[in-house]
Protein backbone atom coordinates (compact mmCIF):
# COMPACT_ATOMS: atom_id res chain seq x y z
CA UNK A 1 0.00 0.00 0.00
CA UNK A 2 1.57 3.19 -1.01
CA UNK A 3 0.14 5.07 1.58
CA UNK A 4 2.13 3.67 4.34
CA UNK A 5 5.35 3.74 1.96
CA UNK A 6 8.32 6.08 4.07
CA UNK A 7 8.65 7.73 0.35
CA UNK A 8 5.24 8.48 0.18
CA UNK A 9 5.12 9.99 3.45
CA UNK A 10 7.94 12.48 2.77
CA UNK A 11 6.24 13.69 -0.88
CA UNK A 12 3.24 14.15 0.94
CA UNK A 13 4.51 16.60 3.10
CA UNK A 14 6.24 18.67 0.62
CA UNK A 15 3.20 18.64 -1.66
CA UNK A 16 1.16 20.04 1.30
CA UNK A 17 3.41 22.81 2.14
CA UNK A 18 4.24 23.83 -1.75
CA UNK A 19 0.49 23.61 -2.30
CA UNK A 20 -0.50 25.68 1.00
CA UNK A 21 2.79 28.12 0.00
CA UNK A 22 0.89 28.46 -3.82
CA UNK A 23 -2.28 28.99 -2.14
CA UNK A 24 -1.34 32.08 0.06
CA UNK A 25 0.83 33.54 -2.70
CA UNK A 26 -2.60 34.00 -4.45
CA UNK A 27 -4.45 35.61 -1.75
CA UNK A 28 -1.28 37.53 0.29
CA UNK A 29 -0.45 40.54 -2.14
CA UNK A 30 -4.08 41.60 -1.73
CA UNK A 31 -4.05 41.12 1.94
CA UNK A 32 -0.89 43.45 1.55
CA UNK A 33 -2.67 46.30 -0.56
CA UNK A 34 -5.39 46.03 2.48
CA UNK A 35 -2.68 46.77 5.11
CA UNK A 36 -1.71 49.16 3.28
CA UNK A 37 -4.52 51.12 2.77
CA UNK A 38 -5.63 51.29 6.14
CA UNK A 39 -2.21 52.19 7.32
CA UNK A 40 -0.04 55.58 8.40
CA UNK A 41 1.84 57.75 5.96
CA UNK A 42 5.23 57.34 7.80
CA UNK A 43 4.42 53.29 7.95
CA UNK A 44 3.97 52.97 4.16
CA UNK A 45 6.61 54.98 3.40
CA UNK A 46 8.61 53.64 5.08
CA UNK A 47 8.09 49.95 4.80
CA UNK A 48 6.66 48.82 7.53
CA UNK A 49 3.68 47.41 6.49
CA UNK A 50 3.27 43.56 5.52
CA UNK A 51 0.05 42.15 6.05
CA UNK A 52 -1.52 43.93 9.08
CA UNK A 53 -2.21 47.48 9.38
CA UNK A 54 0.57 49.74 10.82
CA UNK A 55 -1.25 52.82 13.05
CA UNK A 56 -4.55 52.01 12.11
CA UNK A 57 -6.32 54.91 10.40
CA UNK A 58 -9.36 54.99 7.87
CA UNK A 59 -8.45 58.51 6.18
CA UNK A 60 -7.67 56.69 3.09
CA UNK A 61 -11.03 55.61 2.44
CA UNK A 62 -12.57 58.63 3.77
CA UNK A 63 -10.53 60.63 0.44
CA UNK A 64 -11.57 58.35 -1.65
CA UNK A 65 -15.21 57.88 -0.86
CA UNK A 66 -15.55 62.13 -0.50
CA UNK A 67 -12.99 61.68 -4.10
CA UNK A 68 -16.11 62.78 -7.08
CA UNK A 69 -14.15 61.48 -9.59
CA UNK A 70 -13.73 58.04 -8.16
CA UNK A 71 -17.24 57.97 -7.26
CA UNK A 72 -18.49 59.05 -10.54
CA UNK A 73 -16.29 56.56 -12.14
CA UNK A 74 -17.68 53.67 -9.96
CA UNK A 75 -21.61 54.77 -10.72
CA UNK A 76 -20.67 54.43 -14.36
CA UNK A 77 -18.51 50.97 -13.81
CA UNK A 78 -22.33 49.76 -11.91
CA UNK A 79 -24.30 51.12 -14.82
CA UNK A 80 -22.47 48.99 -17.34
CA UNK A 81 -22.06 45.90 -15.40
CA UNK A 82 -25.36 45.70 -14.66
CA UNK A 83 -26.78 46.87 -17.94
CA UNK A 84 -24.06 45.28 -19.89
CA UNK A 85 -25.32 41.89 -17.67
CA UNK A 86 -28.65 41.97 -18.36
CA UNK A 87 -28.52 42.46 -22.43
CA UNK A 88 -25.70 40.69 -22.91
CA UNK A 89 -27.69 37.69 -20.97
CA UNK A 90 -31.05 38.40 -22.64
CA UNK A 91 -29.15 38.47 -26.56
CA UNK A 92 -26.83 34.95 -25.29
CA UNK A 93 -29.97 32.90 -23.81
CA UNK A 94 -32.40 33.82 -26.75
CA UNK A 95 -30.03 32.90 -29.38
CA UNK A 96 -28.52 30.31 -27.69
CA UNK A 97 -31.70 28.60 -27.25
CA UNK A 98 -32.69 29.15 -31.16
CA UNK A 99 -29.00 27.79 -31.94
CA UNK A 100 -29.36 24.83 -29.31
CA UNK A 101 -32.24 23.21 -32.08
CA UNK A 102 -31.21 21.79 -35.83
CA UNK A 103 -32.58 24.14 -38.60
CA UNK A 104 -31.56 24.88 -42.24
CA UNK A 105 -28.50 27.74 -41.89
CA UNK A 106 -27.75 26.94 -38.18
CA UNK A 107 -23.94 25.81 -38.67
CA UNK A 108 -23.79 28.54 -41.15
CA UNK A 109 -25.19 31.34 -38.76
CA UNK A 110 -22.90 29.31 -36.09
CA UNK A 111 -19.88 30.19 -38.02
CA UNK A 112 -20.35 33.11 -38.91
CA UNK A 113 -20.81 34.11 -34.71
CA UNK A 114 -17.40 32.07 -34.27
CA UNK A 115 -15.73 33.81 -36.62
CA UNK A 116 -16.04 36.89 -34.82
CA UNK A 117 -14.21 35.18 -32.00
CA UNK A 118 -11.47 34.23 -33.91
CA UNK A 119 -10.93 37.52 -36.07
CA UNK A 120 -11.53 41.02 -35.16
CA UNK A 121 -10.93 44.16 -37.49
CA UNK A 122 -8.62 45.62 -35.02
CA UNK A 123 -8.23 48.73 -33.09
CA UNK A 124 -8.99 51.41 -35.39
CA UNK A 125 -11.81 50.35 -37.42
CA UNK A 126 -13.43 49.64 -33.98
CA UNK A 127 -13.12 52.63 -32.88
CA UNK A 128 -14.03 54.17 -36.16
CA UNK A 129 -17.26 51.97 -36.39
CA UNK A 130 -18.16 53.06 -32.74
CA UNK A 131 -17.63 56.74 -33.48
CA UNK A 132 -19.68 56.39 -36.81
CA UNK A 133 -22.59 55.22 -34.88
CA UNK A 134 -22.54 58.08 -32.87
CA UNK A 135 -21.83 55.88 -29.37
CA UNK A 136 -18.64 57.51 -28.82
CA UNK A 137 -18.49 59.16 -25.03
CA UNK A 138 -21.69 57.38 -24.31
CA UNK A 139 -22.40 54.19 -21.69
CA UNK A 140 -23.31 52.01 -24.81
CA UNK A 141 -19.93 52.29 -26.32
CA UNK A 142 -19.11 50.25 -23.61
CA UNK A 143 -21.97 47.93 -23.04
CA UNK A 144 -23.08 46.96 -26.65
CA UNK A 145 -19.91 45.94 -28.57
CA UNK A 146 -19.24 42.99 -26.36
CA UNK A 147 -22.85 41.58 -25.65
CA UNK A 148 -23.11 39.30 -28.39
CA UNK A 149 -19.51 37.69 -26.50
CA UNK A 150 -19.37 33.91 -29.18
CA UNK A 151 -17.78 32.32 -26.24
CA UNK A 152 -20.42 32.55 -23.77
CA UNK A 153 -23.35 32.09 -26.54
CA UNK A 154 -21.26 28.26 -27.24
CA UNK A 155 -21.32 27.52 -23.65
CA UNK A 156 -24.73 27.89 -22.74
CA UNK A 157 -25.78 26.53 -25.94
CA UNK A 158 -24.42 23.25 -25.11
CA UNK A 159 -26.05 23.50 -21.65
CA UNK A 160 -29.47 23.74 -23.35
CA UNK A 161 -28.41 20.64 -25.66
CA UNK A 162 -27.70 18.63 -22.56
CA UNK A 163 -31.58 19.28 -21.54
CA UNK A 164 -33.45 15.94 -22.04
CA UNK A 165 -36.01 16.56 -25.57
CA UNK A 166 -38.83 14.50 -23.88
CA UNK A 167 -39.24 17.40 -21.58
CA UNK A 168 -39.84 20.32 -24.86
CA UNK A 169 -41.81 17.69 -26.09
CA UNK A 170 -44.12 17.34 -23.51
CA UNK A 171 -44.83 20.77 -22.98
CA UNK A 172 -45.01 21.33 -26.39
CA UNK A 173 -48.80 18.32 -26.13
CA UNK A 174 -49.69 20.40 -23.02
CA UNK A 175 -49.87 23.73 -25.26
CA UNK A 176 -46.77 25.70 -24.35
CA UNK A 177 -45.43 27.82 -26.81
CA UNK A 178 -41.75 27.94 -27.77
CA UNK A 179 -41.43 31.24 -25.41
CA UNK A 180 -43.44 29.60 -22.37
CA UNK A 181 -40.65 26.29 -23.04
CA UNK A 182 -37.64 28.82 -22.75
CA UNK A 183 -38.74 30.51 -19.82
CA UNK A 184 -40.23 27.76 -17.75
CA UNK A 185 -38.08 24.71 -18.52
CA UNK A 186 -35.10 25.67 -20.40
CA UNK A 187 -33.58 28.56 -17.73
CA UNK A 188 -34.12 27.30 -14.85
CA UNK A 189 -32.74 23.79 -15.62
CA UNK A 190 -29.54 25.41 -16.71
CA UNK A 191 -29.37 27.79 -13.73
CA UNK A 192 -25.70 26.55 -13.76
CA UNK A 193 -24.82 27.33 -17.16
CA UNK A 194 -26.51 30.71 -16.63
CA UNK A 195 -24.69 31.72 -13.14
CA UNK A 196 -21.34 31.07 -15.24
CA UNK A 197 -22.21 33.26 -18.05
CA UNK A 198 -23.45 35.70 -15.67
CA UNK A 199 -20.42 35.75 -13.65
CA UNK A 200 -18.05 36.02 -16.71
CA UNK A 201 -20.03 38.97 -17.99
CA UNK A 202 -19.80 40.64 -14.93
CA UNK A 203 -16.85 40.26 -14.10
CA UNK A 204 -15.24 41.23 -17.54
CA UNK A 205 -17.81 44.54 -17.33
CA UNK A 206 -16.26 45.57 -13.91
CA UNK A 207 -12.71 44.79 -15.21
CA UNK A 208 -12.74 45.88 -18.59
CA UNK A 209 -10.72 48.89 -19.11
CA UNK A 210 -9.48 49.78 -22.56
CA UNK A 211 -12.50 50.50 -24.13
CA UNK A 212 -13.01 53.20 -21.48
CA UNK A 213 -9.66 54.70 -22.24
CA UNK A 214 -10.38 54.50 -25.82
CA UNK A 215 -14.01 55.33 -26.52
CA UNK A 216 -14.54 58.05 -23.86
CA UNK A 217 -13.06 61.35 -24.22
CA UNK A 218 -12.73 62.80 -21.10
CA UNK A 219 -11.61 61.44 -17.38
CA UNK A 220 -15.03 62.15 -15.71
CA UNK A 221 -16.74 59.44 -18.25
CA UNK A 222 -14.19 56.93 -17.48
CA UNK A 223 -15.66 53.71 -15.80
CA UNK A 224 -13.90 52.89 -12.16
CA UNK A 225 -11.55 50.30 -13.80
CA UNK A 226 -10.04 52.95 -16.58
CA UNK A 227 -9.92 55.53 -13.94
CA UNK A 228 -7.46 53.08 -11.82
CA UNK A 229 -5.56 52.82 -14.57
CA UNK A 230 -4.99 56.14 -14.91
CA UNK A 231 -3.93 56.53 -11.58
CA UNK A 232 -2.26 53.23 -11.07
CA UNK A 233 -0.52 52.95 -13.99
CA UNK A 234 -0.17 56.02 -15.48
CA UNK A 235 0.29 57.84 -12.10
CA UNK A 236 -1.79 60.86 -12.76
CA UNK A 237 -1.92 62.58 -9.56
CA UNK A 238 -4.54 64.85 -9.90
CA UNK A 239 -7.10 61.54 -10.04
CA UNK A 240 -5.41 61.03 -6.29
CA UNK A 241 -6.47 64.56 -6.07
CA UNK A 242 -4.47 65.13 -2.66
CA UNK A 243 -4.05 69.33 -1.65
CA UNK A 244 -0.34 69.88 -0.22
CA UNK A 245 -1.98 69.93 3.25
CA UNK A 246 -3.75 66.30 2.74
CA UNK A 247 -0.41 64.88 1.14
CA UNK A 248 1.51 65.64 4.74
CA UNK A 249 -0.54 63.48 6.40
CA UNK A 250 -1.85 61.00 3.68
CA UNK A 251 0.76 58.20 1.27
CA UNK A 252 -0.06 58.28 -2.27
CA UNK A 253 0.26 54.80 -1.62
CA UNK A 254 -2.24 54.55 0.63
CA UNK A 255 -4.69 55.93 -1.48
CA UNK A 256 -3.93 53.59 -4.56
CA UNK A 257 -4.52 50.87 -2.20
CA UNK A 258 -7.63 51.97 -1.03
CA UNK A 259 -8.81 52.80 -4.38
CA UNK A 260 -7.36 49.28 -6.14
CA UNK A 261 -8.88 47.39 -2.98
CA UNK A 262 -12.56 49.03 -3.47
CA UNK A 263 -12.75 47.79 -7.16
CA UNK A 264 -11.97 44.12 -6.19
CA UNK A 265 -14.50 44.53 -3.56
CA UNK A 266 -17.50 42.84 -5.66
CA UNK A 267 -15.46 40.95 -7.02
CA UNK A 268 -14.38 38.94 -4.23
CA UNK A 269 -18.50 39.75 -3.20
CA UNK A 270 -19.37 37.54 -5.70
CA UNK A 271 -17.04 34.97 -5.75
CA UNK A 272 -18.37 32.60 -3.55
CA UNK A 273 -21.77 32.12 -4.63
CA UNK A 274 -20.40 31.80 -8.09
CA UNK A 275 -17.59 29.50 -7.48
CA UNK A 276 -19.60 26.24 -7.19
CA UNK A 277 -21.44 26.95 -10.53
CA UNK A 278 -18.41 28.35 -12.67
CA UNK A 279 -16.64 24.73 -12.05
CA UNK A 280 -19.47 22.92 -13.31
CA UNK A 281 -20.09 24.90 -15.71
CA UNK A 282 -16.42 25.29 -17.50
CA UNK A 283 -16.06 21.79 -17.30
CA UNK A 284 -19.15 21.12 -19.20
CA UNK A 285 -18.21 23.68 -21.66
CA UNK A 286 -14.50 22.03 -22.17
CA UNK A 287 -15.60 18.25 -21.83
CA UNK A 288 -18.24 17.21 -23.81
CA UNK A 289 -19.26 13.43 -24.83
CA UNK B 1 -7.97 50.54 -44.27
CA UNK B 2 -5.15 48.71 -43.79
CA UNK B 3 -4.43 48.90 -47.57
CA UNK B 4 -4.66 52.97 -47.77
CA UNK B 5 -2.81 55.28 -46.66
CA UNK B 6 -5.85 56.60 -44.14
CA UNK B 7 -6.20 60.15 -43.17
CA UNK B 8 -9.49 60.31 -40.65
CA UNK B 9 -9.93 64.06 -42.29
CA UNK B 10 -10.40 62.41 -45.19
CA UNK B 11 -12.04 59.35 -44.32
CA UNK B 12 -12.78 55.58 -45.95
CA UNK B 13 -13.56 57.29 -49.57
CA UNK B 14 -10.81 59.83 -49.76
CA UNK B 15 -8.18 58.62 -48.73
CA UNK B 16 -5.10 57.19 -51.24
CA UNK B 17 -5.16 53.51 -51.77
CA UNK B 18 -1.31 52.31 -51.66
CA UNK B 19 -1.90 48.55 -51.95
CA UNK B 20 0.50 46.20 -49.94
CA UNK B 21 2.74 49.18 -49.06
CA UNK B 22 2.00 48.83 -44.94
CA UNK B 23 2.33 45.23 -45.07
CA UNK B 24 5.62 45.80 -46.71
CA UNK B 25 6.44 48.01 -43.95
CA UNK B 26 5.97 45.99 -41.18
CA UNK B 27 9.10 43.95 -42.12
CA UNK B 28 11.11 47.39 -42.92
CA UNK B 29 10.71 48.66 -39.54
CA UNK B 30 12.80 47.58 -36.64
CA UNK B 31 10.63 48.19 -34.41
CA UNK B 32 8.16 46.08 -35.87
CA UNK B 33 10.09 42.85 -36.63
CA UNK B 34 11.17 43.52 -32.83
CA UNK B 35 7.52 43.37 -31.61
CA UNK B 36 6.14 40.11 -33.66
CA UNK B 37 10.01 38.80 -32.04
CA UNK B 38 8.42 39.65 -28.66
CA UNK B 39 5.22 38.41 -29.20
CA UNK B 40 6.37 34.81 -30.44
CA UNK B 41 8.95 34.44 -27.53
CA UNK B 42 6.59 35.52 -24.84
CA UNK B 43 3.44 33.92 -26.45
CA UNK B 44 4.89 30.57 -27.05
CA UNK B 45 6.49 30.68 -23.07
CA UNK B 46 3.42 31.48 -21.83
CA UNK B 47 1.66 28.56 -23.76
CA UNK B 48 4.02 26.25 -22.79
CA UNK B 49 4.20 26.75 -18.92
CA UNK B 50 0.27 27.88 -18.91
CA UNK B 51 -0.34 23.68 -20.07
CA UNK B 52 2.82 22.10 -18.11
CA UNK B 53 2.09 23.81 -14.54
CA UNK B 54 -1.67 23.82 -14.13
CA UNK B 55 -1.03 19.20 -15.34
CA UNK B 56 1.20 19.46 -12.60
CA UNK B 57 -0.60 21.65 -9.50
CA UNK B 58 -3.80 19.27 -10.27
CA UNK B 59 -2.09 16.42 -9.90
CA UNK B 60 -0.56 17.38 -6.88
CA UNK B 61 -3.26 18.57 -5.64
CA UNK B 62 -5.25 15.22 -6.33
CA UNK B 63 -2.70 13.93 -3.73
CA UNK B 64 -4.12 15.97 -1.19
CA UNK B 65 -6.62 13.83 0.75
CA UNK B 66 -8.26 16.42 3.34
CA UNK B 67 -10.84 17.95 1.60
CA UNK B 68 -11.49 20.57 3.68
CA UNK B 69 -7.75 22.24 2.78
CA UNK B 70 -8.08 20.81 -0.80
CA UNK B 71 -11.34 22.80 -1.31
CA UNK B 72 -9.60 26.29 0.37
CA UNK B 73 -6.87 26.34 -2.06
CA UNK B 74 -8.64 25.56 -4.85
CA UNK B 75 -10.65 28.51 -3.35
CA UNK B 76 -7.57 30.72 -3.38
CA UNK B 77 -5.95 29.56 -6.23
CA UNK B 78 -8.46 30.62 -9.12
CA UNK B 79 -9.19 33.91 -7.21
CA UNK B 80 -6.69 35.71 -9.19
CA UNK B 81 -8.09 34.58 -12.56
CA UNK B 82 -10.84 37.52 -11.99
CA UNK B 83 -8.91 40.27 -11.11
CA UNK B 84 -8.17 42.49 -13.44
CA UNK B 85 -4.58 43.50 -14.97
CA UNK B 86 -4.78 46.95 -13.58
CA UNK B 87 -5.09 45.76 -9.94
CA UNK B 88 -2.55 43.73 -10.37
CA UNK B 89 -0.28 45.45 -12.45
CA UNK B 90 -1.23 48.12 -9.44
CA UNK B 91 0.05 45.70 -6.73
CA UNK B 92 2.50 44.50 -9.15
CA UNK B 93 4.31 48.09 -9.46
CA UNK B 94 4.09 48.61 -5.50
CA UNK B 95 5.50 45.39 -4.35
CA UNK B 96 8.04 44.74 -7.23
CA UNK B 97 9.14 48.39 -7.36
CA UNK B 98 12.74 49.26 -5.89
CA UNK B 99 11.66 50.08 -2.91
CA UNK B 100 8.82 47.30 -2.84
CA UNK B 101 8.16 44.17 -0.50
CA UNK B 102 10.34 42.24 -2.65
CA UNK B 103 13.40 43.64 -3.36
CA UNK B 104 13.16 44.64 0.80
CA UNK B 105 13.54 40.73 1.50
CA UNK B 106 16.38 40.60 -1.32
CA UNK B 107 18.25 43.74 0.11
CA UNK B 108 17.46 42.52 3.54
CA UNK B 109 17.93 38.56 3.43
CA UNK B 110 20.80 38.78 1.15
CA UNK B 111 22.15 41.65 1.23
CA UNK B 112 22.51 41.98 -2.33
CA UNK B 113 21.19 45.37 -5.08
CA UNK B 114 17.48 45.61 -5.36
CA UNK B 115 16.25 44.04 -8.43
CA UNK B 116 14.25 46.53 -10.62
CA UNK B 117 11.68 43.71 -12.41
CA UNK B 118 9.50 46.55 -14.40
CA UNK B 119 12.58 48.30 -15.52
CA UNK B 120 15.50 45.69 -17.16
CA UNK B 121 14.97 44.12 -20.32
CA UNK B 122 16.73 40.97 -19.45
CA UNK B 123 13.67 40.45 -16.35
CA UNK B 124 10.73 41.83 -18.23
CA UNK B 125 10.07 38.93 -19.79
CA UNK B 126 10.26 36.33 -16.73
CA UNK B 127 8.40 38.87 -14.58
CA UNK B 128 5.39 39.27 -17.59
CA UNK B 129 5.61 34.95 -17.85
CA UNK B 130 5.65 34.19 -14.14
CA UNK B 131 2.58 36.87 -12.96
CA UNK B 132 0.36 35.39 -16.06
CA UNK B 133 0.94 31.93 -14.69
CA UNK B 134 0.36 33.23 -11.12
CA UNK B 135 -2.77 34.79 -12.41
CA UNK B 136 -4.40 31.96 -14.52
CA UNK B 137 -2.60 28.47 -13.52
CA UNK B 138 -5.48 27.99 -10.72
CA UNK B 139 -8.21 28.42 -13.73
CA UNK B 140 -6.28 26.40 -16.47
CA UNK B 141 -6.55 23.40 -13.73
CA UNK B 142 -9.88 23.31 -12.96
CA UNK B 143 -10.47 20.91 -16.51
CA UNK B 144 -7.84 18.70 -15.54
CA UNK B 145 -9.16 18.36 -11.77
CA UNK B 146 -12.45 17.38 -13.73
CA UNK B 147 -10.43 15.10 -15.50
CA UNK B 148 -9.16 13.69 -13.15
CA UNK B 149 -12.09 12.93 -10.69
CA UNK B 150 -13.57 11.30 -13.74
CA UNK B 151 -11.03 8.60 -14.11
CA UNK B 152 -12.55 5.18 -13.21
CA UNK B 153 -11.37 4.04 -9.55
CA UNK B 154 -10.82 0.64 -10.46
CA UNK B 155 -8.21 1.29 -12.52
CA UNK B 156 -6.23 2.44 -9.64
CA UNK B 157 -7.33 -0.50 -7.56
CA UNK B 158 -5.97 -3.16 -10.41
CA UNK B 159 -2.47 -1.14 -10.64
CA UNK B 160 -2.49 -1.18 -6.92
CA UNK B 161 -2.70 -5.22 -6.93
CA UNK B 162 -0.61 -5.27 -9.87
CA UNK B 163 2.05 -3.81 -7.24
CA UNK B 164 2.30 -0.09 -8.68
CA UNK B 165 3.41 2.46 -6.61
CA UNK B 166 1.68 6.04 -6.43
CA UNK B 167 4.50 7.26 -9.07
CA UNK B 168 3.67 4.61 -11.40
CA UNK B 169 0.06 5.21 -10.86
CA UNK B 170 0.61 8.67 -11.86
CA UNK B 171 2.49 7.75 -14.81
CA UNK B 172 0.51 5.12 -16.07
CA UNK B 173 -3.16 5.86 -15.25
CA UNK B 174 -3.52 9.24 -14.46
CA UNK B 175 -1.30 10.79 -17.44
CA UNK B 176 -2.62 8.78 -20.08
CA UNK B 177 -6.35 9.43 -18.80
CA UNK B 178 -5.70 13.10 -18.96
CA UNK B 179 -3.66 12.78 -22.37
CA UNK B 180 -7.07 13.40 -24.74
CA UNK B 181 -7.88 16.62 -22.69
CA UNK B 182 -4.34 17.62 -22.32
CA UNK B 183 -3.93 17.33 -26.54
CA UNK B 184 -7.32 19.15 -26.96
CA UNK B 185 -5.66 21.99 -24.70
CA UNK B 186 -2.59 22.08 -26.18
CA UNK B 187 -3.82 22.15 -29.64
CA UNK B 188 -6.58 24.85 -29.06
CA UNK B 189 -3.96 26.88 -26.95
CA UNK B 190 -1.89 26.97 -30.98
CA UNK B 191 -4.26 29.71 -31.79
CA UNK B 192 -2.87 32.37 -28.88
CA UNK B 193 0.52 32.04 -30.70
CA UNK B 194 0.72 35.87 -31.45
CA UNK B 195 -1.28 36.58 -28.48
CA UNK B 196 0.96 37.76 -25.67
CA UNK B 197 -1.54 39.47 -23.30
CA UNK B 198 -2.36 43.51 -24.35
CA UNK B 199 -4.34 43.76 -20.72
CA UNK B 200 -1.32 42.19 -18.72
CA UNK B 201 1.96 44.30 -20.88
CA UNK B 202 0.22 47.46 -21.60
CA UNK B 203 -0.18 47.93 -17.77
CA UNK B 204 3.76 46.90 -16.93
CA UNK B 205 5.83 47.98 -19.76
CA UNK B 206 7.60 50.92 -19.79
CA UNK B 207 9.81 52.76 -22.72
CA UNK B 208 12.93 50.62 -21.13
CA UNK B 209 11.58 47.87 -21.53
CA UNK B 210 10.27 47.74 -25.04
CA UNK B 211 13.49 45.50 -26.53
CA UNK B 212 12.30 42.57 -25.19
CA UNK B 213 8.67 44.31 -24.23
CA UNK B 214 6.66 45.34 -26.59
CA UNK B 215 4.46 43.38 -28.12
CA UNK B 216 2.13 43.42 -31.49
CA UNK B 217 -0.63 44.61 -29.67
CA UNK B 218 1.32 47.60 -27.62
CA UNK B 219 2.99 48.19 -31.05
CA UNK B 220 -0.43 48.59 -32.44
CA UNK B 221 -1.81 51.10 -30.19
CA UNK B 222 1.09 53.22 -30.16
CA UNK B 223 1.91 53.20 -33.82
CA UNK B 224 -1.81 54.03 -34.51
CA UNK B 225 -3.36 56.10 -31.85
CA UNK B 226 -0.03 58.40 -30.39
CA UNK B 227 1.45 58.78 -34.28
CA UNK B 228 -0.98 58.64 -36.18
CA UNK B 229 -0.04 55.80 -38.45
CA UNK B 230 -3.64 54.55 -38.92
CA UNK B 231 -3.59 52.81 -42.20
CA UNK B 232 -0.35 50.98 -40.41
CA UNK B 233 -1.41 50.12 -37.36
CA UNK B 234 -4.32 48.65 -39.01
CA UNK B 235 -2.17 46.36 -41.54
CA UNK B 236 0.05 44.61 -38.12
CA UNK B 237 -3.21 44.41 -36.73
CA UNK B 238 -4.81 42.44 -39.42
CA UNK B 239 -1.72 41.10 -40.44
CA UNK B 240 -1.66 39.23 -37.06
CA UNK B 241 -5.81 38.24 -37.02
CA UNK B 242 -5.03 36.81 -40.30
CA UNK B 243 -2.08 34.46 -38.91
CA UNK B 244 -4.02 33.63 -36.10
CA UNK B 245 -7.29 32.60 -37.90
CA UNK B 246 -5.45 30.36 -39.76
CA UNK B 247 -3.42 28.56 -36.78
CA UNK B 248 -6.84 28.13 -35.12
CA UNK B 249 -8.36 26.90 -38.09
CA UNK B 250 -5.61 24.43 -38.22
CA UNK B 251 -5.40 23.41 -34.74
CA UNK B 252 -8.97 23.03 -34.46
CA UNK B 253 -9.33 20.53 -37.46
CA UNK B 254 -5.82 18.86 -35.55
CA UNK B 255 -7.92 18.67 -32.42
CA UNK B 256 -10.81 17.27 -34.33
CA UNK B 257 -8.85 14.51 -35.76
CA UNK B 258 -7.28 13.47 -32.56
CA UNK B 259 -9.51 13.98 -30.22
CA UNK B 260 -13.18 13.87 -31.68
CA UNK B 261 -13.12 17.51 -30.25
CA UNK B 262 -15.99 19.84 -31.75
CA UNK B 263 -16.83 23.04 -30.80
CA UNK B 264 -20.54 23.24 -31.24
Amino acid sequence: MYHKSQGYRIFSVFNHILLIVVALSCFLPLLHLLAQSFSSKAAVNGGLVSFWPVEFNTDAYVKTFNNRNFMGSMWISIMRTVLGTLIGMFVITTAGYALSKDFRGRNALMWIFVFTMLFSGGLIPSYILISELGLKDTIWALVLPGAFGAYNLILIMNFFKTIPKALEEAAFIDGASFFVIFTRIYLPLSLPGLATIGLFIMVGHWNSWFDGLLYMSTTEKYPLASFLQTVVVQNSAQNVALSPSEAAALSEQSIKAAQIFISTVPIIAVYPFLQKYFVKGIVLGAVKE
Amino acid sequence: MAFQDYKPWLGMTGSRWIGLENFERIFQYDEATQAIMNTLIIAVIKIIVGIVVPIIMAILLNEIRLTGLKKSIQTLVYLPHFLSWVTIAGIMIDILGLDGGINRIITGWFGSEPIFFLGDPNLFRPTVIVSDLWKNFGFGMIVYLATIAGIDPSYYEASEIDGANRWQQIWHVTLPSMLPMIIVIATLSLGGILDAGFDQIFNLYNPLVYSTGDIIDTYVYRSSLLNGQYGFGTAVGLFKSGISLILIVISYRIAYKFANYKIF
